[in-house]
């Protein structure tokens, strides 16, 4: 009852974000970035699916989010449907997330078998393989990009789609399929030990990061409306692939928290773009060095753990002698 | 007959230029198990001092191409000593992830300070001779002199020096080379200063040949000499140049064919093949995994 009332709370939110937009109240630059927000939030829970959560380390993130771009871009530039703007983008977006997730099964067949570091690079070639392919390919305008796709995207699109995407992968970690892959985070061997078939949950977590990050590309497809192989390079997974860094891998509302924060980032820096990449990297590798389990770590954010936050921060208030005792006991909480 | 001969020599020139970075990336995974991402990064940093020292420096070309790989070598070990040795015993994951972030920072860092547009590497005038119907130009000879050379220099380090020893000891048991007496810290540095300088000659070199230099020319020939690397087992310098080689011909054989638009994909589709059939490499050993 709790869960359908937060639910329906950011279902909410988003309509009334989405009537402020139509009334002009909110610009339509703010409008774009909330709506990429949005997208990226999708992107980095979906990795965070696959890296986080079943302990997989994957950089073709971009590759799969270009599949759904140009799939869905095909779906509603190139066949003619006649069906209703509504319907046809709900299709586009649904090809272009099935596409993605054939690929992601394709791709993690066979590379789920490697671990670790030799996974992160045949994802990574995957990824480039991806973009050549696109770079080579006429029907969808090779190097010169897919020009004319519709603007169909708007704030709430990409909301919803994003609330659907995070409800799915929080629900998804609590049944015995996610606890499975948090097992094989845990450890693999033991996972084996425990009669999980290992490389099934693997693929599986795999396959479902590609679904989501399929949709994503294609809203962002339809809103940025021009595809081109070039902008889902190497660095485009890698930015992802920060955002779950940033927030913890394992930690859903982490990966949101860093999604949005990154996307704020980029548009307060958007006047030193150069300067951008180089605090991403000095933020990445201190990150790494210092705190490696990410910001969060593999804690949840949630309206509980912001109350006992509340309820310590006014304790802490109260009696500042105390301050080391107090850290320590509400770390576990 | 004569076109193959053709593509046989174009393909080991570049492979020559694969083998050298290859090599950095085989030396470190030896010694400490990290795929060091931010190599291809000190191959283009590389490449970006020999342009400096010719330019700025007026050096010669030979002279040029040891002072790329001396700062080379000392940025290589200077990063190790600041980034990687915090993370010696971390988790892996967090020590490529660093990589990946330092390679973002170089590039970054060097888009920011010289700017993105590619600069002209002052070349040497070209000069053709045929043998047997093949052109070979001085370019591409001085390029297999100098990789050759290298390599021997290499081998005879690896092998006939107390240095080398005590490198082929530290990766080959960390924990019994120091209750031997060995300074690990110093070899794994010295790994590192080695590696690095043989990517900076890479870079040098390639920006020889094609006359270009830019912040992102690192990033694809670094992946692909690490496909070079896996290819010949990572770990074991012989697979380096071996793999180094063989990729080179493979992409100077899909050019001819008439695809090299494809060219890129070539490289990664021979890792993935490689990843499946035969991960330990052509030359690696199977190793069987413990429990």
């Amino acid at each position: 009852m709790k869960k359908l009332l937060v639910i329906t709370g950011f279902v909410v939110f988003g309509v009334i974000i989405q009537f402020l937009i139509w009334n002009g109240i909110i610009n339509n630059y703010y409008a774009q970035v909330f709506t990429l927000m949005s997208i990226f939030i999708i992107l980095a829970t979906s990795l965070n699916l696959i890296n986080g959560i079943t302990g997989q380390f994957s950089l073709g993130h971009a590759g799969f989010a270009a599949v759904g771009g140009y799939f869905s871009a095909i779906v509603t530039t190139r066949l003619d449907l006649g069906l209703s703007d509504f319907t046809t983008f709900l299709l586009a977006l649904l090809v272009g997330g099935l596409v993605a997730a054939f690929a992601g099964f394709l791709i993690g067949l066979p590379t789920l078998r490697l671990r670790g570091d030799y996974l992160a690079i045949a994802t990574l070639g995957f990824g480039e393989i991806i973009r050549v392919l696109f770079l080579n390919w006429k029907y969808v305008g090779a190097a010169s990009g897919m020009w004319g796709i519709p603007g169909y995207t708007n704030f709430l699109w990409a909301y919803l789609v994003a609330v659907v995407t995070v409800l799915f992968i929080v629900n998804f970690m609590h049944t015995s399929h996610g606890r499975a892959c948090l097992s094989i985070r845990e450890d693999e061997i033991a996972a084996e030990t425990m009669g999980i078939n290992t490389t099934k949950y693997k693929v599986i977590a795999f396959t479902f990061g590609a679904f989501f990050a399929g949709v994503a590309g294609g809203i962002f497809a339809h809103l940025i409306r021009l595809l081109h192989p070039q902008s889902f390079t190497f660095m485009f997974s890698v930015e992802i692939l920060l955002m779950v860094v940033l927030g913890g891998l394992g930690s859903i509302t982490g990966s949101i928290a860093a999604a949005i924060l990154l996307t704020t980032l980029t548009e307060a820096l958007r006047q030193f773009s150069e300067l951008r990449m180089v605090i991403y990297a000095l933020m990445l590798i201190g990150i790494m060095i210092f705190r490696p389990q990410g910001l969060l770590g593999t804690k949840e954010l949630s309206a509980d753990s912001m109350v006992k936050w509340w309820a310590w921060i006014k304790k802490l208030l109260g009696r500042t002698k105390r301050v080391g005792e107090q850290v320590d006991n509400t770390k576990d909480s | 007959m004569e076109l193959i001969l053709q593509q046989l020599i174009n393909g080991i020139s570049l492979g020559s230029v694969y083998a050298l970075i290859a090599l950095g990336y085989t030396m470190v995974y030896g010694i400490i198990k990290l795929i060091n991402f931010a190599h291809g990064e000190i191959f283009m940093l590389g490449a970006l001092a020999g342009f400096f020292a010719i330019t700025v420096l007026g050096l010669p070309f030979f002279l040029a191409l040891v002072l790329a790989m001396a700062v080379c070598a000392t940025l290589g070990v200077v990063m190790e000593r600041i980034a990687y040795k915090p993370l010696r015993n971390a988790h892996r994951i967090a020590a490529l992830m660093t990589a990946v972030g330092l390679s973002l920072f170089y590039q970054s860092f060097t888009i920011y300070t010289v700017g993105a547009t590619p600069k002209a590497f002052p070349r040497i005038p070209v000069q053709t001779w045929e043998i047997f119907g093949v052109a070979i130009s001085n370019r591409q000879l001085i390029i297999l002199v100098t990789a050759i050379s290298l390599m021997v220099l290499l081998q005879f380090i690896v092998h006939k020096t107390k240095m080398g020893k005590a490198m082929r000891a530290v990766s080959f048991d960390r924990d019994a080379a120091r209750s031997m007496g060995i300074s690990v810290d110093k070899t794994i540095s010295f790994t590192f200063a080695i590696g690095s300088s043989l990517a900076a000659a890479a870079g040098v070199l390639f920006g020889m040949y094609y006359g270009t230099v830019h912040p992102m020319m690192g990033l694809l020939p670094g992946l692909k000499a690490f496909v070079a690397a896996v290819l010949g087992g990572i770990g074991i310098i012989p697979g380096a140049m071996l793999g180094g080689m063989i990729l080179g011909l493979a992409e100077a054989g899909v050019s001819a064919l008439g695809f090299s638009t494809f060219r890129d994909a070539v490289a990664f589709a021979i890792l993935i093949i490689i990843l499946i059939v035969r991960p330990s490499g052509l030359l690696g050993k199977n190793v069987r995994e413990k429990v």
